[in-house]
């Protein structure tokens, strides 16, 4: 059995390439494969789904009902892709079929990384937190007396607090760095959130790391003992490689691709949390392990599996995440000027790099923020903008009206 | 499609369009009762000072970045290209508020969804009732694709 289209992982970067190769090609076939047992669903959604600000059953609508036979996309559940044969063309999944593809996406994305602690082995309850069975296992784990251990403290790990907080007795979190969310935030905007979070009866204990879990203690490094009922490894994530490494393609930190999302093996392209993209504000390739990138990215691969020729290529890192009603929205980078505006918890840091706005952090105060995050993603000129005004209250206000003529008027310079 | 557009050498900055919209919204069907003595939160807002000002609403784009980051997909076009959410989906996660270039989407009144301009497609304005309010045909209810 040959399949025109056939994708191997079934998140978001997946359903952004169904939808990018139906927007060229109404007709080939289509063949998703996924070792989970589920519809897509967003991952972020765990947390929420924790902290009852959503349902599986909502959860698992991120795309209609008849999304899969809309698109006439077959939905292989429960399998893994265990093997890819560049040459003949093939995928073999682990229940022994094999198909044959005409353009292949590996959408792989990431699995925790869990370096090695002693007696961690020996833990009764020990959990990730990545998947709908991460967090359903970890449902039914606690109660209202558990002594909760969470290992990292940046994103995962922090929303897997926040979704818990209301199930459980307490939450202690460890981390070897000397502050939380160092991935988004500088000094002071870490310290305001983690003070927020600590407000809300969360422990941590930084510059710290576990030395040994044994009989439900756990020793740090400096000598401090933790009781636990349950333990969460969050302590980062791995893009899932091996398909690609195995076939001979090329892999740096994440599967390396070029900025149609083409692989170095011909017609194998690549999404989502597995894959490299060029991050535009610093010119590296990174992964940007992050839902609206998986999106573009899929997106951009299905349309080039389907006779597109369009460019990945203004991808930026980009975060918006809350605690406890404390909003956090993060795009760019931080490497520049910096003109930052502090009250109470409240944080704004605008980051400037010559004529453009290379990054910024927005704590508390969240109004409006896209109109920064398009700033730092077209690469305005500042000098074009009234970048005073715009520094002081995201506005429309502060580009020409020339620009609000197309914004706003709906005025077409193509025309 | 028709969508709002704004001409704003007409705008007087009035804010009238954020009551309507205010009002539209409210599920009331007396202005005074919905709006009095209340703080109002409009899916349209009024930008600017004495010499120019305009309102501003969610552009209903083509290529809709909100939509690609909906991590729970609570935003969608409907058949007409309306970008209209699903308040049961939505979390408030806010990455739609990252990604609006116009600053278009925003928290609702208890801040644990988003809201946003529908077109007055999700009450019972029939056509967008900024427009419908607005004095001085400073926004305007068209096609223009």
């Amino acid at each position: 059995m040959k399949y025109d289209y056939f994708i191997i992982g079934n998140s978001i970067a997946a359903v952004g390439c169904i939808e990018g190769i139906r927007s060229n090609d109404k007709k080939g076939s289509i063949c998703v494969v996924t070792d989970e047992n589920y519809k897509v669903y967003g991952r972020p959604l765990i947390s929420y789904l924790l902290w009852n600000k959503t349902t599986e059953e909502n959860m698992l609508r991120y795309r209609p009902e008849n999304f899969y036979s809309e698109n006439r996309a077959e939905l292989i559940t429960g399998v893994r892709a265990e093997k890819i044969d560049p040459e003949k063309k093939t995928v073999e999944l682990s229940d022994g079929r094999s198909f044959g593809y005409g353009k292949l996406l590996v959408a792989t994305g990431s699995s925790p990384f869990v370096p090695p602690m002693k007696g961690m082995d020996k833990i009764e309850k020990c959990y990730n937190f990545m998947t709908l069975d991460d967090a359903k296992a970890i449902d039914k784990a606690v109660d209202g007396k558990s002594r909760v251990l969470i290992v990292g403290a940046g994103l995962i790990g922090l929303k897997c607090a926040e979704g818990v907080s209301d199930k459980v007795g307490s939450i202690k979190v460890v981390d070897l760095a000397d502050r939380i969310l160092p991935s988004i935030l500088d000094k002071k905007g870490s310290e305001i959130v983690r003070k927020h979070i600590e407000s809300h009866g969360v422990e941590f204990y930084l510059n710290n790391s576990v030395q040994e879990f044994k009989d439900g203690i756990a020793t740090l490094k400096d000598g401090t003992q933790i009781d636990y009922d349950a333990v969460v490894i969050a302590v980062g994530v791995r893009p899932n490689v091996s398909l690609i490494a195995e076939a001979g393609g090329e892999v740096a930190r994440g599967i390396v691709t070029d900025l149609r999302c083409e692989t170095t093996l011909k017609d194998i392209y690549a999404a989502g949390d597995c894959a490299e993209s060029l991050n535009s504000i610093t010119g590296e390739r990174q992964v940007l392990a992050l839902l609206p990138n998986a999106y573009m990215q899929g997106h951009a691969a299905g349309e080039n599996m389907s006779g597109g020729n369009v460019l990945y290529d203004n991808a930026i890192p980009l975060n918006s995440i809350g605690f406890w009603g404390l909003h956090v929205i993060t795009a760019g980078d931080y490497n520049g000027e910096e003109t930052v505006k502090a009250d109470g918890s409240k944080y704004k840091k605008l980051v400037t790099a010559g004529n453009h706005l290379r990054g910024f952090i927005l704590i508390g105060d969240i109004e409006r923020a896209g109109i920064y995050t398009r700033l730092v993603r077209e690469k305005i000129p500042l000098d074009e903008i009234d970048f005073e005004a715009i520094a002081e209250r995201p506005a429309e206000m502060a580009f020409s009206r020339a620009v609000r003529k197309v914004d706003l008027g709906g005025i077409s310079y193509e025309n | 499609m028709k969508k709002v557009y704004v001409n704003e050498e007409w705008c007087l900055g009035c804010h009238l369009c954020e009551y309507q919209c205010a009002f539209a919204n409210s599920g009331m069907d007396d202005m005074v009762k919905a709006l009095k003595g209340k703080e109002i939160h409009p899916r349209i807002c009024v930008e600017g000072d004495n010499n120019i000002s305009f309102a501003v609403n969610c552009r209903h784009c083509d290529d809709a970045l909100c939509i690609k980051g909906c991590i729970s997909g609570a935003l969608s076009k409907d058949a007409d290209g309306v970008v209209v959410i699903d308040k049961e989906k939505c979390v408030g996660c806010y990455t739609c508020i990252l990604l609006c270039p116009y600053g278009a989407i925003m928290p609702g009144a208890d801040h644990s969804v988003v809201q946003k301009c529908q077109l007055c497609t999700d009450n019972s304005a029939g056509e967008p009732a900024c427009v419908k309010g607005c004095p001085n045909r400073a926004i305007v209810f068209e096609d223009r694709d």
